[in-house]
C-alpha cells in the first residue's frame, strides 16, 4: 500500500468540478483508492463519497492506494491535484 | 371530432403540429420481496445502463443547442450513475434485504439526498440533492418501463403541452422543432408567456386543462392571436387556420417594412420603441424587430442561469455584448431584481410571508453591497462600448435612490482612479413600480435621470392584488383610471425636471393602452420585441393632439376600466 498527504489550497476545497476530476483520475486504476480526512475514509472512485466529506481550504488529506498499480495511481492523482490548483 | 380549448393568448401566431406531452409520468411503485436477487440486480444494471444512454444523448444535444456549459449538468448526472458507492449500496440492499430494485434504489438515494440536503452551510452541495433526485427518477422510469419527457431530444415538429414551463424546460427547447406551446397555468406575464414572445413562437397559457384534454401525438392547432387551441382539427379547420396563418404572415410582412423606419405619429411626433431583453443573445431579436433601444435588460437572468454568483468579468462580457449589439442605441440595464418570485439556489433568502412585499431587488442590493458593487463595476466597464444606462428596481423612497446612486458614484470614482475608461454620460434612473414612489415622482425626478414604469408590479401594488393569484386576477386592470393617474403623475413630474419617462411593462405594447400613453406624453415604450412593429404601425395612425384629449378624458372623466376601453375605441376608430 502507498500513501501520500496533500494540503488543500483551493479556495472552495474539493467540490464540484475538482471532485469530478479526481474521481475520474482514480477510476482509471484497478487499485483500491481511499481519501481520508479527519479520520473518515471514503472511496476516491465515488463522487458521492468524496463530496460527502466536505473537504475545505487548508484541509490536510491522505490518499492511499492498494493494488497492482498503486504507485502509478498515486502519481496520476497527484498530477491532477496540482494541475487543478487543488493542493500543493 | 375536434375540441376547442380556451386560454390566454401569450404570443402571436398560428402553429399546427403533433402534441408533445411535457408531463411527468407516474413513478409510483409497490415494494415487494424478491427470491432471485441476481435477476433483480440485473434489472437494476439494465435500467442504469439505459439511463446512461439517455443522458449521453441529452448531453450531446444540450451541448449542440445550448453550449458546453449547459451540458455539464448532464455530465454530473452521468458521474453519479457511475458511482460505485451508490450503485454498490443499492445492490447490497437488493441481496441483503431481498427487496425489489425500485425499493432499494429509493432507499439508498433518499439517504444520500438527506445527507446532501443536510449540508445547510453549503448551497452547492444542497443543490446536488436535486441532481440525485433527477437521476433517481430516470433510473426508476426505466425500471417501471415508462418514458420521461426529454425536451432536449425532440427531433420533429411539435406543439408542447405542459402544466407550466420552467426556465430549465424552456432552455432545452429547440426552436427548429418546437412550433408552439400550451400550458395549464400562467398569465400574460408569467415566465412561460414572456419566453414564448422572446422565442417568437405562438403560445397559449392558462388553458386550465390542456394536459388532461390533449393526448400525446394528437394534432393540435395553437392560435396564439385569439388564445384558442383546436385539438384533433377537421380538414376544414386545418384549411381555415392555414389561411389565418398566411394572413398573419402577410400582416407581419407589412409590419416588417417598418423595421428601419422611425416611430412617427400621423401628426409627425416621434416616440422611441424599445425591446425588453433577458440575455445579450436577445439583442438579435430586438434589432430584427426594429427596436430603437433596449428599454429593459433584465440582468437577473445572468444570476438565475448560473450556479453561483456571476463574476464581474462574466457580467462585463454580457453587458458589453448587449451594448455593442445595439450599435450606439441605448441599452437600459436594470440591476439585479431577485426576490419575489425569482429565487437563486446559491443565494438562499429567508422564507417570507409576503415575498413580493419583502426582501427583494434594490433592498437586497443595498444590504448585500458586495453583490451590488460587483454588478455596478461590470456595468461601468461596459459603458465604454456603447450607450449604456442603468436603473434600480423597486425604489420606494428618495433615500434609497440616493444611497444606490452614491454607491454607483463610489465605484465609478474607484475605477477611474485605477485607470479604467468609463463613459461620461451614463444615465442613472429608476423603475417606477411602487405607488409610494409614483406619488413623490416630483421629488425623485430631481435626482433620477429618467423613470421607467414597470406596470406589472405597479398594478399589483396599487390594486393590492397578487398577479399570480387567479382568484383576484380581475383586479389586474392596466386601464383603470387609478393606474392611469399614477402614470400621468410620473410622466408629468419627469418632464417638469427636463427628464424622460419610459415604460417597460407589458402595458407598453398593449394596443388599447398605447393611444392613451402617447396622449400622456410617454417618451419611450419598451416591450417584447415581437410587439414593436405592430405598435409602430399603430402609432403611424395616431394623432397626438387627439390622443391628448383622449388621455385627459380617460384620466379625469372615466370611472372604470370598461369606460376607458370604450373611450379608446371611440377615439381610434
Amino acid at each position: 500500500m502507498e500513501k501520500k498527504e496533500f494540503h488543500i489550497i483551493a479556495e472552495t476545497g474539493i467540490h464540484a468540478r475538482p471532485a469530478t476530476l479526481l474521481v475520474q483520475a482514480a477510476s482509471k486504476f484497478s487499485s483500491d483508492i481511499t481519501l481520508t480526512y479527519k479520520e473518515k475514509s471514503v472511496n476516491l472512485k465515488s463522487i458521492m463519497g468524496v463530496m460527502s466529506l466536505g473537504v475545505g481550504q487548508n484541509a490536510d488529506v491522505t490518499i492511499s492506494a492498494d493494488g497492482a498499480d498503486e504507485a502509478d495511481a498515486l502519481a496520476a492523482i497527484g498530477d491532477a491535484m496540482t494541475k487543478e490548483g487543488l493542493a500543493e | 371530432m375536434s375540441e376547442m380549448l380556451k386560454g390566454i393568448a401569450a404570443s402571436d401566431g398560428i402553429a399546427t403540429a403533433k402534441a408533445y406531452m411535457l408531463v411527468q409520468p407516474d413513478l409510483s411503485f409497490s415494494e415487494s420481496t424478491v427470491e432471485d436477487t441476481d435477476a433483480e440486480t440485473k434489472r437494476l444494471d439494465e435500467a442504469v445502463e439505459a439511463a446512461k444512454a439517455d443522458l449521453k444523448i441529452i448531453k450531446e444535444k444540450a451541448a449542440a443547442n445550448l453550449g458546453a456549459e449547459e451540458a455539464e449538468v448532464f455530465e454530473a448526472h452521468l458521474t453519479i450513475l457511475s458511482d460505485p458507492e451508490l450503485i454498490g449500496n443499492i445492490k447490497d440492499k437488493i441481496s441483503n434485504d431481498k427487496v425489489n430494485a425500485e425499493k432499494a434504489l429509493k432507499d439508498v438515494t433518499d439517504m444520500f439526498i438527506a445527507m446532501f440536503e443536510g449540508m445547510t452551510d453549503n448551497a452547492y452541495m444542497q443543490e446536488r440533492a436535486g441532481d440525485i433526485r433527477d437521476v433517481t427518477k430516470r433510473v426508476l422510469s426505466h425500471l417501471l418501463g415508462v418514458t420521461l419527457p426529454n425536451p432536449a431530444l425532440i427531433d420533429q415538429e411539435v406543439v408542447i403541452v405542459a402544466h407550466d414551463l420552467t426556465p430549465s424546460d424552456t432552455a432545452q427547447l429547440d426552436r427548429n422543432f418546437v412550433k408552439g406551446f400550451i400550458t395549464d397555468i400562467g398569465g400574460r406575464t408569467s415566465h412561460s408567456a414572456i419566453m414564448s414572445r422572446t422565442l417568437e413562437i405562438p403560445a397559449i397559457v392558462g388553458s386550465g386543462n390542456a394536459t388532461s384534454a390533449i393526448k400525446e401525438d394528437q394534432m393540435v392547432i395553437i392560435d396564439g392571436i385569439e388564445g384558442e387551441a383546436i385539438v384533433n382539427p377537421t380538414e376544414e379547420e386545418i384549411v381555415q387556420y392555414t389561411t389565418k396563418a398566411s394572413d398573419f404572415a402577410k400582416q407581419k410582412a407589412e409590419w416588417n417594412e417598418l423595421k428601419d423606419a422611425k416611430t412617427v405619429t400621423a401628426d409627425g411626433k416621434e416616440f422611441i420603441l424599445g425591446a425588453n431583453i433577458g440575455t445579450p443573445k436577445d439583442v438579435v431579436g430586438a434589432t430584427d424587430n426594429g427596436a430603437e433601444a433596449v428599454g429593459l435588460f433584465r440582468s437577473e437572468f445572468l444570476y438565475m442561469d448560473a450556479s453561483e454568483l456571476p463574476s464581474e468579468d462574466d457580467q462585463f462580457e454580457a453587458y458589453k455584448q448587449a451594448v455593442e449589439g445595439m450599435n450606439g442605441k441605448q441599452v437600459v440595464v436594470r440591476t439585479m431584481d431577485i426576490g419575489g418570485d425569482k429565487e437563486l439556489p446559491y443565494l438562499p433568502l429567508p422564507e417570507e410571508m409576503n415575498p413580493f412585499l419583502g426582501y427583494r431587488a434594490i433592498r437586497i442590493s443595498l444590504d448585500k453591497q458586495d453583490i451590488f458593487r460587483t454588478q455596478l463595476r461590470a456595468l461601468l466597464r461596459a459603458s465604454n462600448y456603447g450607450r449604456l444606462a442603468i436603473m434600480f428596481p423597486m425604489i420606494a423612497t428618495v433615500k434609497e435612490f440616493k444611497d444606490a446612486k452614491a454607491i454607483f458614484e463610489e465605484e465609478k470614482a474607484k475605477l477611474i482612479a485605477a485607470g479604467t475608461v468609463v463613459s461620461d454620460d451614463i444615465e442613472v434612473g429608476m423603475m417606477m413600480e411602487i405607488p409610494a414612489a409614483a406619488m413623490i415622482a416630483d421629488k425623485l425626478a430631481k435626482y433620477s435621470d429618467f423613470f421607467s414604469i414597470g406596470t406589472n408590479d405597479l398594478i399589483q401594488y396599487t390594486m393590492a392584488a397578487d398577479r399570480g393569484n387567479e382568484r383576484v386576477s380581475y383586479l389586474y386592470q392596466p386601464y383603470n383610471p387609478s393606474i392611469l393617474r399614477l402614470i400621468k403623475n410620473i410622466i408629468d413630474a419627469s418632464h417638469a425636471e427636463g427628464k424622460w419617462t419610459g415604460m417597460c411593462g407589458e402595458m407598453a405594447g398593449d394596443q388599447i393602452a398605447v393611444p392613451i400613453l402617447a396622449g400622456l406624453g410617454l417618451d419611450e415604450f419598451s416591450m417584447s420585441a415581437t410587439s414593436i412593429l405592430k405598435t409602430r404601425s399603430l402609432m403611424k395612425k395616431l394623432d397626438t393632439s387627439k390622443m391628448k384629449l383622449l388621455a385627459a378624458k380617460a384620466v379625469s372623466d372615466c370611472e372604470t376600466t370598461e369606460e376607458v376601453v370604450k373611450l379608446v375605441k371611440e377615439f381610434t376608430d
